[in-house]
């Protein structure tokens, strides 16, 4: 209610409107909350005085289950934290293990990693951009963003065997190699990405409707945005050059040459931008691991930690004994703690594991990045229009499976 | 280097910080004293050549068994510097209270929350200290290591939605 300090209006029409200030539900189910969040928004006439969001309707235990079962019998549970980009969950989830265990990867397994990954954060931002697009009303972006993600994920198919659900790491290095001839399919594929991409963006960037929707909206300046805790696109889109693939190589993520586009506004607009110029990238990152990628092993050959090839367990008795303690007792990975980073599609993908020498996690934390992000929305929505809370809502990118883990 | 920063605290902290060692991977780690953790926080915040403006990840651990029984950890990171430590800090099973470091950085809100909610750590300062993923009326705390796997939890009778904007629950609730 606004407070009126004019003692008498002159006229009827000069009086203040009377207005009560309204709650409104967005959610559990609403088509704009991806997911089920439940935001609940006081509104006095269509700003947001205060907004409060309520998570926890996807919680599935994700840390006690991990707690129960041996550590390769983890990946499966990572896979669904951030769905849509299951392979870089997978790689943060082994770079940690591995970390605690001091294991070295075969050089191929890191390639294989690393493209996995790249598919997977092209599939995650044309995602992002499709539903975007969607919310703010322009319904072919969607489709040529999803036509753009079932092509690639038709390649992770070929790759690991699922579209959503990879599984595809294992501890030591990945589950199984590229197929005869998959590179050359990924070019093609990528080849008609890109055009998609390029269509896409040609009708978004220069939309009068789009623009005015998402320009000087959910405006984050580079200080909210680290004192927030953002990471990846959205914290770069701020103006903070922070990208953990530079910052910190992991992999061989020094080896490959590519570019961290920064934005300067910190609003929606920008945080697309990113995408886009995100895609472009990780385009270039892929066209040259398959130029650098050289033949080898696919996992290490550390008997502590990894399955003996399966010629030995069908034939010798010591390669079956070896098999049955690694999969019924789990490996078992030294005491200690480790905090392993990575550079997830969304930003820092962080995993603090705990183990007391057994054979399974003693604890596993999660650090999902859209976390914080989400958390921050009250922050930022505070005096702004409920319009501007659709594409705030997406352009954040808030991941169910990750943030309420 | 990022043990220039443990240095710099054994200096600055001689009576809060103890016990610093590198962990593997070489990541630069120390314990605190529970009270002065918000003090070292703010140090590492305010000071210039530490720069750490961000605090991407908190939770804590249950080592059921151990004296004191939780643990605290914190994960901070200087984007300027390129620094990360990792503060780790000892949480008695009889005073189970952490000064709250939400009023630092923002972004330790919800991570907060979730200790509260996941292990019963209290956190004074908190703005807003509520469960974060489980329901109010939720028994225990399901991540301690003695809370079982298949744990029951009893039937809540159903509410009267009296307030909309805190939604059902407890009536008088804060």
């Amino acid at each position: 209610m606004q407070s009126n300090d004019r003692q008498m209006p002159a006229s009827d029409l000069d009086a203040p409107m009377p207005s009560k200030r309204m709650v409104l539900n967005m959610g559990p189910s609403h088509p704009a909350m991806h997911g089920v969040t439940r935001a609940v928004v006081e509104l006095d006439g269509e700003s947001i005085v205060q907004m409060k969001l309520d998570i926890g309707f996807l919680h599935r235990g994700f840390e006690k289950s991990c707690e129960s079962v041996t550590w390769n019998q983890c990946f499966p549970y990572t896979d669904r934290l951030n769905y849509v980009s299951a392979i870089m969950n997978n790689v943060g989830f082994a770079l940690a293990v591995e970390k605690l265990c001091q294991l070295e990867i075969p050089e191929r397994a890191s390639w294989l990693r690393v493209i996995g990954s790249e598919v997977h954060r092209i599939c995650d931002h044309l995602t992002l951009i499709g539903a975007m697009g969607m919310e703010l009303g322009a319904m072919t972006v969607f489709l040529y963003a999803i036509e753009a993600r079932d092509l690639l994920w038709d390649r992770l198919t070929e790759l690991c065997g699922a579209r959503l659900t990879s599984s595809y790491c294992r501890i030591g290095g990945v589950a199984r190699d590229m197929p005869e001839g998959w590179d050359q399919k990924v070019i093609q594929s990528l080849d008609r990405v890109a055009e998609l991409r390029e269509e896409i963006n040609g009708l978004l960037a220069r939309n009068r409707i789009f623009m005015d929707r998402t320009q000087g909206t959910g405006v984050v300046t580079r200080e909210q945005a680290l004192e927030f805790g953002f990471a990846g696109p959205c914290l770069r889109a701020s103006g903070e050059p922070w990208d953990l693939r530079k910052a910190s190589p992991y992999l061989v993520y020094d080896r490959l040459d590519f570019d961290i586009p920064v934005g300067a506004n910190g609003d929606n607009f920008d945080r697309y931008m990113m995408r886009i110029e995100e895609l472009r990238q990780s385009d270039r990152i892929l066209r040259q691991c398959f130029q650098k990628i050289g033949p080898g092993e696919i996992i290490a050959s550390d008997p502590r930690y990894v399955l003996p090839p399966k010629p030995e367990v069908y034939g010798t008795i010591e390669g079956v004994m070896h098999h049955f303690k690694i999969v019924m007792e789990g490996i078992k990975v030294p005491a200690g703690e480790a905090y392993s980073y990575t550079e997830a599609a969304n930003g820092e993908l962080g995993f603090y594991v705990v183990s007391d020498g057994g054979g399974r996690p003693y604890k596993l934390g999660l650090r999902a990045p859209g976390w914080p992000m989400t958390a921050s929305l009250p922050h930022i929505m505070k005096g702004k229009l409920l319009a501007d809370l659709i594409p705030t809502f997406d352009s954040i990118n808030m991941i169910g499976g990750e943030v309420e883990q | 280097m990022s043990k220039a920063v443990i240095a710099a605290l054994l200096e600055r902290f001689p009576d809060a910080v103890y016990q610093p060692y590198v962990g593997v991977g070489g990541d630069a780690c120390a314990f605190v004293q529970k009270d002065r953790i918000a003090d070292v926080c703010r140090f590492l915040r305010d000071d210039p050549a530490m720069d750490f403006k961000m605090a991407p990840y908190v939770t804590a651990v249950d080592y059921l068994g151990a004296n004191p029984r939780f643990e605290v950890v914190y994960n901070l990171v200087s984007t300027s510097k390129n620094h990360r430590v990792r503060l780790r800090v000892k949480v008695p099973e009889a005073e189970l209270s952490v000064p709250s470091i939400t009023p630092i950085w923002r972004g330790a809100d919800w991570f907060e929350r979730y200790c509260l909610d996941m292990y019963g750590i209290q956190f004074p300062g908190h703005p807003d200290p509520r469960r974060l993923l489980m329901y109010d009326e939720f028994v225990g705390h399901p991540l301690r290591k003695d809370y079982p796997l298949k744990g029951r939890q009893p039937i809540i009778p159903e509410r009267e939605i009296d307030d909309l904007f805190r939604g059902p629950g407890p009536a008088g609730r804060s």
